[in-house]
Formats: C-alpha cells, structure tokens, sequence
C-alpha cells in the first residue's frame, strides 16, 4: 500500500501561550456503531508508539448503534493512566451531545468538530477547528456504504497535524490493528492522510498543546484486562471452561477461545485440551464448572454481577462440599439495563460472602492488567490448594479498556494441584477420610471420580456431612465441620497476595485502595503532597480475606481512608466486619459511584475537604 | 412372545469383571418403605452387576429431592455429587467433561426436572451428554410433603382434595424433541422391563433418557392420583417388549425377525424390541412422538423404549475432547512453554 511519509513541520505554540507537552488528555464523542473504535484505537497505539505513556478509556452505552459514545485517550509523561475528569481536547462528532460536550470544555481547550455542526458559536474561550468530514471522505472512499466507517479515520489524521503524531506511528499502528486485512488499512489509510493533508493546509495552531516522542513504552505492551485474564487462566493449565455471555465480561471467555484454539491443542492427537461450553445461563455455568472441579479438572467460569447472584446457590455448595473452581467477575453497575456498560466496584460485599448460611470466599482484587494475569494463575492455585470456589474481582475499567504494562512473567511456580490421593496412596493407608484436618491446616484430602480403588471412593454433598462424608445432621457434627471451614479460611489468609504498602514517614493519613482505584490514588498521592501537604501512606489491598500487614497498616496511621468504587464503602464495610474497634474507629470512606472510572481529582477533593474537617 | 435373551446368571457369585453384586449395593435407604424409588436403586445395582459396570467409574449425580436421595442407596463405592435442586444436569455435564471416561448416572425427580430444573434439563438434552438420566416421577414433591409436581396428570387429586388443573410436561416427549438419543418410560413396579431398559441405557453412548414412574406411597398412592400403583397398572401400554442382550454374550435369541426390532448399541450390545403396538419403529422420530400424543388422548401411560439414535454423536465428541482424562493432563500438556507467551507480548508491543 502506499505511504505517503510526510515531515513534521515544527509546530509553534500560538504567541502568549507555553506549549504544554505530552500532558492532555483527549475525548472523542461519536455515535455508538460508527467505528470510531478502530479510529480511537490507532491513535491510543500512535501515541504510545511515539513513547509516551497513555491510557484510553471507552465510555459506551448498552447499544449495538444509535446511543452517544465517549473515548478518551490521556497521554501523560508522567506516567499517569488514570481518567481525568476534563479534557484538554474534543473532538466532536456526535450532533446530539455535542453542545454539551463543548459547554463542559474548560477554558483553553481546543476542539475539532464537523464543520456542519456549527459549534463556533457556542464559545469563545474555546480553539475551534472546523473539520468538513463528509466533504473530505468522499473522495477516499468511493463505497457510500463504508464512508459511516472511515470518516472517523479523518480526525486521526487531523489530530495528528495539531498535535503532533507522526503520520509514521498512524500509519504502522493502522498496519497491526487491520493485521491481513490489507484493504481495509489502506482505505483507512487514506482518510487519515486526507484529514492531515486538509489540516496542513487550513487548519491555524491556536491552542498551546503537543505531543512529542519521548523514550517510556519501550518494551511494555498494550492489553486489555480482560485479554490478560484469559491468557493468565490458559497458562494456569485451565482445561474446562463454562461461560454464560454478559457485558463486560464476555470478551474474557472470547478471547480465551481464541488463545486456546491456537495454543492449546495436544500436537501428537490434534485434540483440544480442554473443554469451553457456552452454557445456558450463569448457573450452569458455575454447576457445569464445580462438576468439573469436583473431578479434578482446572475449572472457571467468567461473568459479571447479575451472574453472581445467580451463583450464589451454587457457591455456597461449593463452600460446603469442598469443590475448587475459579470464577472472574468483571463487575459493573448495577442489574437489568441502564448502566450494564459502565464500571464499579460493585460486588465486593455480595461476592466475599456470597450463598447462604456460614459461607465467605477469597476474592482476589488485580489493579492493573500485569495481575489479571498473574492473580488468574494464583486463583487457579489457591483454589485447588484450598478446594474452594476464588473469585477474582475485576472491573469493566480494567477488563474492557486498553492497558499499558510491562510484559507479563512466565509462571515461575509449576501447577500447585492440591491434596489429592492416588488409588495407591488411598490403599497403603487403608481408606481416607474426605473432610478430616489431618495436617492442621483445615484443608481435607480428596480423591478424584475414576479413581480405581473401592475405599476411594465418596459422595460430595452440601451442609450434612461428617469426616467420612457420610450424611449427618448430628449438631456436633455440622459445628465442627464448619469451624474447620473457618480454620481454613485462615490458612487462606496466610496463602492469598498480601498487600502492597507505601509507607508515609508522618503516619496521620493512611489510604487503603483495591483495584483500579489504584490508579487514582497513585496520582491523588502525588496531589495531596503538591497541594495539601499531606504525605500519605498508601496500602493496596490485594485479596480477601486480609492478610495482618493490613491491620498493622490500619494500627500505625490515624485516619485511614479506604477508597471504593460504590456508593455503600462496600470494602470499608468488609474491613469492619474484620477489624477491631481501635481499627474501625481509624476507618473513613472515599466512594466513588456514577459509572465512570475514578479520577485522581475525584480522590484529593474528598481527603482534602475531611482532613480540614478532622 | 420371543425368548428373553439369557442374561448374566443371577446365582453366579460374580460378574464378567469378577466383581459380586455386594459391591453394587449402598447404605440402607431411608426413603419410606414400599417407595418406588427403591424399587428402581435395586434394579439400577441389578443393571451395573450385570453389565460389569467398573463402579469406580461411575458418577453418581443428583439434585435435590427423594429421588435425588437416592443415589446413596447403590453403588457405595462409587463416586457421586448431591447437587442443588434442579442443576444436577451441569454438575454432570462439568464432570463429564473433565474426565470423559466416567459413568454418568443421573438420578432426579419430577419437580427437581420439570419444575426448578426444566431449564437445564432442556439443555442436557439438547447437548446429548453421554450419561444415563433416571427421573423417579411420582407427579410430587414428596420430600416437601406432596405438593403437585409439574409431570402430575390433569385431573389428577391430592390426598388433600386439591385437584391439577394444568396439563403436565411429558419429559419423553420433551426429550426425544430436543435430541435425547435413548428416550423411554418405564414403571417402579416392572422388574423386567425397567433392567433391560437401564442395562441399555448403560450400554448407549449419548443421553439415555428413562422417564420411571415411581409412585409415591405416602402422598400420591390413592385414587384420583394417576402415579398411584394401580392407576399405572391399569394403564400402562407397553410399546414394545423390550429385551436387551449386553455385548459380551452370545446373541442365541428365538425371535421372529417379523416381529421383533434389533438395535446394535455403540458398544456391541443388542437391544431387542418386541412390538406390541402396530408398525412401531423406535428410531423414527415423528413417530415417536405421534405415539406419546396418541397415549395422552387416550389415558394410557405408554412405557418401553420411544426413540433411539445411535448415529448422533455426543457432546464430548463434538467438543474434540482428548482421550485422556483433561482433568489429570500433566503440567506440559496444559500449559504452554515460554516461548508461547514470550510470542504473544511480543504480538502485543
């Protein structure tokens, strides 16, 4: 295909204003189904390929086409991948928001639009830059079916002149995300260089922001969370997956599939090792995977909160009967429709005690798409160490969006399967007992189905069992049971990621987070100090239950905030559950709950405003 | 009628794999004395000593209710799941997929199946899993003290006096519809024909649907129930006579070829059907299904062997599933070298 390799001219800040460099963030407004996404995608990976760190953010409505859709891809040299709650940049695409999204610019800021919207008028303290898109894709793409598609390719082309990205990157990034599909890059191709070309040629620099390339992506990829978790389960060794569709987590499963069809098929038979099933809702999904725990297989299912509490049943029978299986929630707001595409922290008490009677679960929490992955391996170990269901607490801010991360590290430990007995081992000592603590640490040895040997075999129920499995209703018998379910709870305790402490040398204000709060934090850390003076400590939960660095944590500052993505402090009210009254009385909440991603500004307000209070 | 195909000596002390019929038995049933289930757990230990069933293979699976109670009655050194109410059906299927070379025995109920469990039994029969699936249907919960069941007859009475005023879900119908490949109905009380039944259950690679009317003594055993004892023998329609021949013995059967249908199952086995009912062809689905309906109108319960397909494959076939059980593949079968994941960030940068 042909390229055209234009020479950045040197772009001068307009007079009076210091250029502000690699530090903006950029929202694009379209309509939902116009394939801004590939538009959006190239530019995030144009930017991060001129080495600069960035982050991009998909704001999208439950809608296949029709509904308003944001984007906002932030660049920070910093290294800050958060969202941000304003934008340097706009570009308007959207007819019907995008009045609204112009009044809510700040002064300053710059915006790209079709020229047809006449947004001019709306604002002076605003750089506008009138974009004539379908005049301009007419020419490019002589298909009328396809222009909807490629017209958005235009304002890449366009940002690229006002901002600075190398046509280069534009061009290589289009090359790897069309991959084979060589028409289409290049159809792309030439609507990106029709909207540079048209900018070159009338469009004036009026705003004072740049991007430049600089050397901090070097080596680090580009994922999405969910991505990340299918590639950790498929090097966990997962080998029967049961999933039921459902926003925002389908794409784990999905892109799973796809690692596993091209991964995971035993080259002497050509068979697949393993199993994925569709299954017909989320409690199958969960029954079909604890079938398959139950005989011994690596099993998981991925869903999101509607799916939780469709498992509750079944985890709870899980809990009881002993039966390790792995479950990914990706969680978002709340049931039924309305906010199904948007992020919270939303199942975190729900889910730690999900069933009925005495039952709680280790949950695991990955802030970054390096533990998606990592956390996806330690799950699949903790469960079948612990014979118990795991979830992993993602979020759709981590699972849908697009991440930047290191490279992710090969496995260093090999399969942790748990205690299980061969027919020989069960013969040698003359039979076994299921749910005997025979080594202290309230974890039982089990057998697998198919094992050929008659004293190992054994009936998995629900509440009323005893040692032998064998059913009971005896009192004592049930209390004992469940006190060594409470015991190896702790041994879960000793076994899950601690967490991750960033100590402050003053110890007055402590901040526990989890999560994708995480990335908030890390920049509100920073502005607390810059702006308050307040040099707090910072402990990053990793997983529940909680390890006793987190107590300690609590112990050693004054006021410790914890910082949740939901509207009822469901962590803080998790902690209470585990902390002691000197504890608690330390604890006060940041929450943070309209559907977006957290913002740092978001973080510092809150601490701010009640430490002036405190 | 033709003579029945010699089975398995009863007196021999052992079975073909050597093992004696006490290793097929269970714990003592706590179910009430003279319940059909029983009846069924009994033939079901007959039908796997018969067959030589290795019980360490088996997986005994049930969901909650009498029925589901059961599967602690036989095969005490086998391997089994009490699930949930109603989603036996997924812990089933899961397991099957972890290790393809077990048993499968699923044993439910008529509200753990047509009621709470109907969405996953619906699916079971679609994916045709290869496991046999047992409903002991008396038309009511029993083990909540007799309400209606979703199988309980129109018309029919509790002892309460409350007549069902909805028509019942026929499972058979329900499952030869959706793809079962070894569909039929049977009754507690028919020793004979429920063992050559199950025994070919046993023997057919797919779902093995066996709908057992098993009525319920203590809420469902008196007149104006239709699952009574002497309401299923009054009407019971047999559709065939159903004789089965396992693979390991010689087939030295009197039968007129005229009028006698034989099945090859996907082991070798032989299932013989006698036909009672005119032109009946058990692998013709339409037909199948003409007869259920015709059997509802008239009142009859037909029992014997409705549908089998023994070309369809199985779920686990369709998933190209390895030999080898997935859920003991060693370490290097499972997770791909360095090399793979060093490939895919480098996909990624």
């Amino acid at each position: 295909m042909a390229t055209t390799h234009v020479e950045p001219k040197e772009i001068l800040a307009p007079a009076g204003q210091a250029r502000s460099v690699n530090n903006l963030s950029i929202q694009v407004a379209t309509v939902n189904g116009s394939g801004s996404q590939t538009a959006n995608l190239v530019l995030l990976r144009a930017i991060f390929q001129m080495g600069i760190p960035v982050s991009g953010k998909n704001l999208f409505p439950s809608n296949i086409a029709g509904l308003p859709t944001w984007f906002t891809i932030r660049a920070s040299k910093h290294g800050y991948i958060a969202r941000r709650r304003d934008s340097e940049y706009l570009v308007a695409m959207n007819p019907e928001t995008a009045e609204e999204d112009v009044l809510t610019l700040k002064p300053g800021a710059a915006c790209v639009y079709d020229e047809r919207l006449n947004l001019k008028r709306l604002r002076d303290d605003v750089m506008f830059y009138p974009v004539p898109f379908d005049q301009l894709v007419a020419p490019v793409c002589p298909d009328v079916r396809l222009r909807k598609l490629v017209r958005n390719m235009i304002y890449d082309g366009i940002l690229a002149k006002l901002l600075g990205i190398e046509m280069e990157e534009i061009h290589k990034a289009l090359q790897k995300q069309f991959r084979k599909k060589a028409k289409a890059a290049e159809l792309n191709w030439n609507a990106a260089r029709a909207g540079f070309e048209y900018a070159e040629k009338n469009l004036v620099k009026a705003d004072q922001y740049f991007l430049e390339r600089m050397d901090a992506t070097q080596g680090k990829i580009l994922i999405e969370g969910n991505a990340a978790v299918a590639l950790g389960a498929m090097f966990a060794g997962v080998t029967v997956v049961t999933w039921y569709p459902i926003t925002p987590s389908s794409s784990v499963c999905e892109n799973l599939i796809e690692y596993m069809k091209r991964y995971r098929i035993d080259k002497e038979t050509g068979k697949a090792t393993f199993a994925i099933v569709q299954a017909e809702d989320e409690l199958a999904a969960l029954g079909m995977a604890l079938g398959a725990g139950w005989a011994g297989a690596r099993s998981m299912t991925a869903t999101s909160g509607p799916g939780i509490s469709l498992m509750a049943e079944f985890t709870g029978f899980g809990y009881y009967a002993e039966i390790p299986a792995v479950i990914f929630d990706i969680q978002r707001v709340g049931p039924s429709t309305g906010l199904p595409t948007r992020t919270a922290q939303g199942d975190i008490l729900s889910t730690a005690i999900l069933s009925h009677g005495d039952t709680k679960h280790p949950l695991l929490l990955p802030n970054s798409v390096g533990e998606c992955f990592t956390m996806a391996v330690d799950a699949f170990d903790l469960a079948e160490e612990l014979q118990t269901p795991v979830f992993v607490m993602c979020d759709l801010d981590l699972g849908m969006n697009t991440w930047m991360s290191d490279p992710f590290p090969y496995p260093a430990k090999p399969l942790a399967r748990g205690k299980v007995l061969s027919a020989g081992e069960v013969r040698q000592q003359g039979g076994f007992e299921r749910y005997k603590d025979v080594d202290g640490d309230g974890v039982g040895y089990r057998t697998l189905p198919g094992t050929p040997e008659p004293l190992a075999g054994w009936f998995a129920r629900g509440s009323g069992h005893n040692e032998k499995a064998i059913y009971s209703e005896r009192p004592e018998v049930y209390t004992q049971n469940v006190d060594r379910l409470a015991h190896k709870f702790e041994t879960a305790r000793q076994k899950v990621p601690g967490p991750v402490i960033v100590e402050s040398a003053r110890h007055d204000v402590g901040i526990i987070a989890y999560g994708t709060s995480h990335w908030a934090v890390e920049e509100s850390l920073e502005q607390l100090r810059r702006e308050r003076d307040i040099d707090a400590g910072y402990c990053r939960l990793r997983a529940f239950p909680f390890p006793p660095e987190v107590h300690a944590f609590i112990r050693r500052y004054q006021r410790v905030y914890v910082v949740d993505q939901n509207r009822d402090a469901q962590m803080l009210g998790l902690l209470r559950l585990e902390c002691d009254a000197d504890e608690i009385a330390k604890l006060r909440s940041v929450r943070h709950y309209n559907g977006l991603p957290l913002d740092a500004r978001t973080v510092t307000d809150e601490i701010s405003s009640q430490e002036a209070l405190k | 009628m033709a003579t029945t195909p010699v089975p398995a000596s009863p007196t021999a002390k052992t079975n073909h794999i050597g093992l004696e019929v006490a290793r097929y038995k269970g714990n003592k049933s706590t179910l009430c004395a003279g319940c059909g289930h029983n009846a069924i757990s009994e033939r079901i230990i007959e039908a796997c000593f018969e067959m030589g069933v290795e019980p360490h293979r088996v997986a005994k699976m049930s969901g909650i209710g009498c029925s589901s109670k059961s599967p602690a009655y036989f095969l005490n050194t086998a391997y089994g799941v009490n699930s949930v109410h109603g989603r036996m059906p997924s812990v089933a299927t899961g397991a099957l997929l972890a290790n393809r070379h077990l048993i499968a025995l699923g044993v439910s109920g008529d509200g753990d199946t047509a009621s709470i469990g109907v969405g996953q039994f619906v699916h079971l029969m679609r994916r045709n899993l290869p496991l046999v699936y047992i409903i002991e249907d008396n038309g009511c919960y029993g083990l909540t003290k007799g309400q209606f069941s979703a199988t309980a007859d129109i018309g029919s009475k509790l002892k309460t006096g409350v007549v069902n005023d909805l028509p019942p879900i026929d499972t058979c119908a329900l499952a030869i519809q959706l793809g079962a490949t070894y569909v039929a109905r049977s009754f507690s009380g028919d020793k004979r024909q429920l063992l050559a039944l199950l025994k070919g259950a046993l023997a057919h690679h797919g779902t093995s649907m066996l709908d057992v009317i098993s009525p319920c003594v203590t809420f469902n055993d008196h007149e104006g129930s239709t699952k009574s004892y002497s309401y299923v023998k009054d009407h019971d329609a047999p559709v065939s006579d159903v004789s089965f021949v396992p693979f390991f013995q010689e087939i030295s059967v009197d039968y007129d070829p005229g009028t006698t249908t034989d099945i090859t199952l996907h082991d070798g086995s032989h299932i013989l059907l006698r036909k009672l009912a005119a032109d009946y062809d058990p692998t013709r689905k339409a037909e199948s299904l003409r007869v259920l309906t015709e059997s509802h109108e008239k009142g009859e319960i037909m029992t014997g062997l409705f549908f089998v397909d023994t070309q369809r494959p199985s779920f686990v076939d369709l998933l190209n599933v390895m030999d080898e059980p997935l859920a003991t593949l060693p370490e290097a079968k499972v997770r791909p070298p360095k090399e793979v994941l060093d490939q895919v960030m480098q996909s990624l940068m």
